[in-house]
């Protein structure tokens, strides 16, 4: 292979003026890291109410939930992000439509939204499990002492159940923080995206590709040790995390 | 101060409760028993409104139960229930398990709710434990606190549903004797149990049940010297001879 491998690269001066190539690499990552915390927000808000919901015994609120669930999980990440970012504004009126394609920095706040309500659907369904792990006996117990349900859930349930998916939603967390790479396609210049336009500066696309890797592992051990620790910190003795 | 008259329940086509009617007056101590998957657990849920049930009235300290206007969270804080399975919240310290309800459904300040968590946790003999979690403590001890924990509410009556069932039994008399305290001192209890020896030290009644129906419901003196039924025969020659 005639590859001209250089590795000094990253030191050197980028052509878009805003200091050297690492520095555009830097800059991409910190959007990615802001985009996936407001995913990740909105993903576990929805997630969270909607896997509620699935677990009432209303069938209203179940079956609302249920379709949320399958609209949001079972289209490609990619589909939605183009039917939020293309065609949402067609599909408006036209002053509104005009609106949202006017908007400044349009693809973060699509491709958080996006990811959010596409990794919210992930989340409810862990929430649901979580919930139905707990004995049945523990509801009637919260009900028989006079919370109401909304008391119950705050106070008892939730509490249990997502401490049991603690290990599953850091995966989602993690998948949020990959997914957003995908927001390159709507023209949101995170890590992905800065590391293909260092290739295209430099033509040094192994280097550029192996920088961004190395970010995407950092942020994601950093979000690993993290979690570990929430999980230790909320152990309760006799059950998943405690002695 | 309980009167449960006429109700039917199904869980779809199964008919779990045909007809039941009885009553426990204030300050009587009336034990449910009968073979299992007789509608003893399902009769005493209803009294709390955890079941629903499709015909018939449940009138707990005059208040109907299947009366829309009815607020069930209010009415059931007032009536405390003990579970087969302890049912202690896991993530919360024992006396933490005592002062949720107390301050978030009766208002009661975070002192308050301690000082009489505190009190209680004393009287089952769980003073020292205070502070620990649920796992850590027998099954014996997580029942009493789960008593403790409904006498916090000062209810007007209690509801057992088989507290002794899950444990080992060298932990059923510590169990039975917060229990049987309790009834000494007057309170209201309907109590699903198989321990005919609570029943003959303490019950004023004892009801027996069998596929749903209510069939003999009996002071305990008469139940116990001479069960009217064949089934209610069959059944305490049964168990006492086990």
């Amino acid at each position: 292979m005639n590859y001209h491998w250089n590795w000094r690269i990253f030191w050197e001066p980028a052509p878009n003026g805003t200091g050297n190539y690492l520095d555009m690499l830097l800059s991409g990552l910190v959007l990615t890291i802001e985009t996936a915390i407001c995913a990740w927000i909105i993903a576990l808000a929805f997630g969270a109410v909607v896997g509620v919901m699935r677990t009432l015994p209303s069938k209203t609120a179940s079956s609302v939930g249920f379709a949320y669930v399958e609209f949001f999980r079972n289209m490609p990440l990619l589909v939605q992000l183009f039917i939020w970012f293309f065609v949402l504004p067609e599909l408006l009126p036209h002053g509104s439509g005009l609106w949202l394609k006017q908007i400044p920095n349009a693809p973060f706040y699509t491709a958080a939204i996006g990811i959010g309500l596409f990794m919210s659907a992930r989340v409810a369904e862990q929430t649901r499990a979580g919930i139905n792990s707990l004995p049945r006996g523990q509801k009637l117990a919260a009900t028989a002492l006079g919370l109401t349900t909304a008391q119950a859930y705050r106070y008892v349930l939730l509490p249990m159940a997502f401490r049991i998916i603690m290990p599953p939603l850091t995966s989602e967390f993690l998948s949020t923080i990959k997914n957003t790479s995908v927001a390159i396609t709507i023209g949101l210049i995170e890590l992905t995206g800065e590391a293909r336009a260092m290739q295209e500066f430099s033509f040094q696309v192994f280097e550029a590709f192996t920088g961004a890797t190395v970010l995407y592992l950092l942020i994601n051990v950093v979000v690993v040790i993290a979690m570990r620790f929430l999980e230790r910190a909320l152990a309760v003795p006799g059950y998943i995390g405690g002695k | 101060m309980i009167e449960i008259s006429h109700v039917d329940k199904w869980y779809g086509a199964f008919q779990a409760l045909k007809d039941c009617t009885t009553s426990v007056a204030k300050g009587e101590v009336v034990v449910v028993c009968g073979p299992s998957g007789s509608g003893k657990s399902t009769l005493i849920k209803c009294v709390n409104a955890l079941e629903p049930f499709q015909n018939g009235q449940i009138v707990v300290d005059g208040i109907k139960l299947n009366d829309p206007k009815t607020d069930l969270p209010k009415l059931r804080a007032r009536v405390g229930m003990v579970f087969q399975h302890f049912e202690l919240f896991p993530h919360l310290k024992i006396i933490e398990n005592l002062c949720l309800a107390q301050e978030k459904v009766l208002g009661r300040s975070h002192a308050e709710a301690v000082a009489k968590g505190s009190k209680l946790l004393d009287r089952v003999g769980l003073k020292d434990h205070a502070r620990k979690y649920p796992a850590e403590l027998s099954g014996g001890q997580q029942q009493r606190v789960a008593i403790a924990r409904a006498l916090a509410m000062d209810p007007i009556a209690m509801l057992f549903d088989e507290p002794t069932s899950a444990l080992d039994p060298e932990m059923i008399s510590e169990v039975l004797d917060v229990m049987v305290d309790l009834a000494r001192e007057g309170m209201t209890m309907m109590v699903v149990t198989h321990e005919m020896g609570f029943a003959s030290k303490v019950a004023h009644r004892v009801i027996f049940m069998d596929q749903g129906e209510i069939v003999e419901d009996a002071l305990k003196t008469d139940f116990f010297g001479s069960p009217r039924s064949d089934r209610a025969q069959k059944f305490l020659s049964k168990i006492l001879s086990h």
